[in-house]
């Protein structure tokens, strides 16, 4: 090879590196290792992590534990889906562009929007993007921002806003959903972030908001961390939101410790060219038969630079596969049975701890998630519950320390635990509590 | 990361050629949506039905009908695997997309990131209960900063784009830090670039200065230096650069930029090239992202899901994102809140762990051994392709070495009334995907192969005598082999002009036909 090359040897190839700067030994790592010993040393990593199915277990706030048919794994994992590229030779990767396209659907049938993009990296990410978004469209530069909103979706949507010059106003943490969010409204806010379920769980009524954005000349951006709650209430896009930004790892994604998850982003029809993120789009090839294409990349970086909508190259094909073939699985059928169990469980578990002493539920209504204040620490309660084998949620105060809310605890129930893990949270949540 | 410039293509109608009854051709099957199959009272789940309960819903039960249908099982497997026949990928073959690196994702890594110890734990469960977890995030650091010889890493980002906006973000943080953030707004971006580097400093508000290349395709530090000054805030520089040349002015580039006041972030969208032949922290640099599904194999699934992790120089690591781990008084700890001078937080968990699982274990498998090996090996191939082809295409910058990438422009083509476009789809026809197209945009119709070191020198023979069979048959003026091509893909071209014109991005039932009429 070196002969046809022309060059007498391979360091001639890398002849452009300066040699100071140019490694003549190893790097400081170790030699490599065979199949089984790397099996070996990262299982002995993994064994040394609480796995969620071993355990009794309610962690929510941004990440659910739910059933993923075992068929969307394997087939998530067929090669020409899983070692493909981006889809920028149609011709050969119909395959890949008719599933976002069943996707789009998929999403904007959800959120009761007209159009959906072909995903985002997560929900808050999306979220942080159609905050820019809404400035693009209403040339305005100030966010009004829930208490309900999950901090760290809040923290994500403040940090890019602050680099980018605008300014996003953050009300303070609203337990009980009775914030005057409308009276933040006024002719200078761009939008309104509003998150329904709320990280505390509350289902908040978005259509009097919606009303009074756009009578400001504002938009109204709703948000959600949990997909699963689309099956039984009404969607954001019924209530007069502009754009939807969710999480959409409930459905065929799993915890994976926070990613790769896929974020969901929907708008109006007449808002789609200001929207970030790839487009899949229905056309017909040069025999006339129906076929699928990237559309409207006049948005994007590779195309328009420094004028581009969003430096989005990347998104999450692959787990927007994963949400397509769980959505087509359950069908609207599936997807209300199981959002119906999610509620059921909840509702059920709510009752109980209810009436535990020391134990307080919060909200007035919610979906599979809801918070309860606990005497003393949520922090420390939840830590000393995991030594007994039970994790029994998120603390409040582990997403915002500052906001003077270290006794709440934020419980998500799925059709995942069962009702010997209800009893084993509150046996033990009696156990622990001082009465 | 790269396509055809959205080039419209309007193709012209082709014959139809042999016909059949339902439109499938053998095992090609023709499917429809979901939509269209699925029927609303099916579903492939099976879940309990709860005996009757008083919903706390609050009055917003969802009344707005949701028509989506479901599937059997069966049904969905069968509309999947035909959707996966219609995809080109790289198991199935050679993928030769410049800058995208195509390369084998081994198996093991899918197997090591489905362990239940890492796919199943919560981002929120307490940290007592994810040390292993945490620890795999501090092997996968250490194994990033000791390869690039930089001070710290954040792993956050969730794509190569997410981690130049990481990067960028770190960067305007220290400037106003410095209190320059009201003078400091100009960031310098070669012609060559990414479109995602403009797009990234653009988009947090700097304003975007092009600089020039070279005759010979690299940046001139004499260009950058004329350039700089107080206003600067960074150049953003990729090496190797998009036209798969090793910037060999970096280090001068650098103490320009230094010597300005400036940073220098680098993209590391081609840092495959390079591991184990040169540190990146070595050529002052301040800041890289790493696409782990280009250098560590993570698999691309169809445009992702990706992993961007940045490295960042001592200058820099003060400001990086929230979270990250440390070591803490009863073992790692992971930090979620900012401190001192971080720049706060960019997503809403710690990064893209499962892509981390299956990078680090590419990284075990191979070892500072093998990842040298696969860089010198990615680049002994590029240069084999491009040698192989050099007498019959033509090299915008000559016949030099390139690194892990060979490219062409279309000089070569002149007066054939063949373009780049139409080149790149007669190859589908012959079982490959094309290379990456009108990429760098500073070179004409620019032709990018990237073979990467997972092909064999026989798969390389064959890719190189195919190609070369193309352009001799281009020169010979057999245009219908590349005009109309594909002739054999599942799909012709496609009219993107007419999907974009009126953009139909759902399925809508069919408009029932006395409704039309009226």
């Amino acid at each position: 090879m070196l002969a046809r090359i022309g060059v007498a040897s391979l360091d001639e190839l890398f002849a452009d590196i300066p040699a100071a700067q140019r490694l003549e030994g190893l790097l400081d790592l170790p030699h490599g290792a065979s199949e089984m010993a790397v099996e070996r040393q990262l299982g002995a990593l993994a064994q040394r992590n609480v796995a969620s199915g071993s355990v009794p277990f309610f962690c929510g706030a941004g990440a659910y534990r739910h059933h993923v048919p075992a068929s969307v794994d394997h087939l998530i994992q067929r090669s020409e889906f899983l070692t493909s590229y981006t889809p920028y030779q149609p011709e050969i990767t119909q395959g890949t562009l008719q599933y976002l396209f069943e996707f789009q659907t998929q999403v904007a049938a959800l959120t009761g929007m007209e159009v959906a993009n072909a995903s985002m990296y997560d929900g808050s990410t999306a979220a942080a993007e159609a905050v820019l978004m809404a400035h693009r469209l209403t040339k305005r530069h100030k966010a009004v921002l829930s208490g309900g909103l999950h901090p760290h979706y809040a923290e994500t949507i403040r940090t890019l806003s602050h680099m980018a010059g605008a300014d996003a106003r953050l009300l303070p943490a609203d337990p009980q959903a009775d914030e005057d969010i409308m009276a933040q409204i006024d002719a200078e806010t761009s939008c309104v972030v509003v998150q329904s379920p709320d990280v505390f769980g509350n289902l908040r009524d978005l259509r009097a908001i919606a009303a009074r954005a756009h009578a400001q000349g504002a938009l109204l951006i709703a948000v959600f961390t949990e997909v699963m709650a689309l099956g039984l209430i009404e969607p954001p896009g019924a209530m007069g939101a502009d754009i939807v930004a969710g999480e959409g790892q409930s459905i065929g994604n799993g915890l994976n410790f926070g990613g790769p998850y896929v974020g969901l982003m929907a708008t109006r029809q007449n808002f789609v060219r200001q929207m970030p993120g790839r487009l899949c789009g229905e056309t017909v090839d040069a025999e006339g038969r129906r076929g699928f294409v990237l559309t409207l990349s006049t948005r994007e970086q590779h195309i328009r630079r420094d004028k581009a909508t969003s430096n989005i190259c990347t998104n999450s094909g692959l787990c927007a596969l994963a949400f397509t073939i769980h959505m087509s699985l359950l069908g609207a059928k599936g997807l209300r049975q199981v959002a119906l169990v999610n509620h059921a469980r909840a509702v059920a578990l709510a009752k109980k701890l209810g009436a535990l002493a020391g134990v307080e539920v919060i909200n007035q209504s919610f979906f599979n998630e809801f918070a309860v204040r606990v005497a003393g620490d949520a922090r420390v309660l939840v830590e000393r519950l995991a030594t007994a084998g039970v994790l029994a949620g998120v603390p409040y105060a582990r997403l915002a320390p500052q906001a003077g809310l270290d006794d709440i605890l934020l419980i998500a129930v799925t059709e995942t635990s069962s009702d010997d893990d209800a009893d084993a949270l509150v046996a033990a949540l009696a156990g622990a509590l001082p009465c | 990361m790269l396509n055809n410039q959205g080039r419209p293509t309007q193709p012209e109608k082709a014959s139809a050629g042999h016909r059949t009854f339902t439109g499938n051709r053998g095992l090609q099957m023709e499917e429809a949506l979901i939509f269209e199959t699925g029927r609303l009272d099916v579903t492939g789940v099976d879940c309990e039905v709860p005996a009757p309960f008083g919903a706390r819903l609050g009055g917003l039960e969802r009344r707005a009908a949701l028509d989506l249908p479901g599937l059997s099982e069966p049904e969905a497997m069968r509309h999947y695997v035909r959707l996966s026949q219609k995809n080109y990928s790289i198991d199935a073959g050679l993928y030769p997309l410049g800058s995208c690196t195509m390369k084998h994702n081994p198996r093991l890594n899918e197997k090591m990131a489905r362990l239940p110890g890492f796919s199943d734990i919560h981002p929120l469960q307490p940290q007592s209960t994810v040390q292993g977890a945490l620890a795999l995030l501090a092997e996968l650091g250490h194994w990033l900063t000791t390869m690039t010889g930089m001070a710290a890493v954040s792993l956050v980002p969730k794509a190569g784009a997410h981690g130049e906006l990481c990067g960028m973000m770190a960067i305007k943080a220290a400037i106003a830090a410095r209190g320059e953030a009201a003078t400091r707004r100009i960031v310098l971006v070669p012609d060559s670039a990414h479109g995602t580097n403009p797009a990234t400093a653009a988009l947090i508000g700097f304003e975007v200065r092009a600089v020039p290349a070279r005759a010979d395709g690299t940046v001139d530090p004499a260009a950058v230096g004329a350039l700089m000054g107080p206003d600067v805030a960074a150049i953003m520089l990729t090496n190797p650069n998009t036209c798969g040349i090793f910037e060999r002015d970096i280090v001068a580039i650098a103490e320009i930029i230094h010597a300005g006041g400036g940073y220098f972030y680098c993209d590391g969208a081609n840092f495959n090239a390079i591991v184990g032949k040169t540190r990146t922290g070595d050529l002052g640099v301040d800041a890289m992202h790493i696409n782990l599904h280009k250098t560590f194999s993570t698999p691309h699934g169809g445009g992702g899901p990706g992993s961007g992790p940045v490295v960042l120089s001592a200058r820099l690591a003060a400001f990086a994102p929230v979270p990250f781990v440390r070591a803490g008084a009863t073992g790692l700890e992971l930090v979620e809140h900012a401190e001192g001078q971080s720049f706060g937080r960019m997503s809403a968990f710690h990064g893209q762990m499962g892509m981390f699982v299956r990078a680090l274990a590419y990284m075990l498998s191979h070892g500072a051994d093998g990842l040298r090996q696969a860089s010198e090996d990615a680049v002994l191939n590029a240069n084999y392709v491009r040698a192989a082809l050099n007498d019959v295409m033509s090299s915008p910058f000559g016949a030099r070495p390139c690194m892990h990438e060979a490219l062409f422009d279309d000089e070569w083509l002149k007066g054939t009334g063949i373009t780049t476009l139409d080149f790149a789809k007669a190859m589908i026809d012959e079982g490959y995907h094309p290379m990456t197209m009108y990429f760098p945009l500073v070179v004409h119709g620019a032709m990018l192969i990237e073979p990467t070191e997972s092909e064999s020198l026989a798969s390389l023979d064959l890719f190189i005598m195919t190609l070369r069979d193309l352009a001799f048959s281009a020169k010979r003026g057999e245009s219908e082999r590349f005009t109309g091509a594909p002739h054999l893909a599942p799909r012709r071209r496609l009219d993107e002009t007419r999907a974009a014109r009126a953009p139909k991005l759902r399925w809508t039932p069919p408009v029932p036909v006395a409704e039309a009429a009226e």
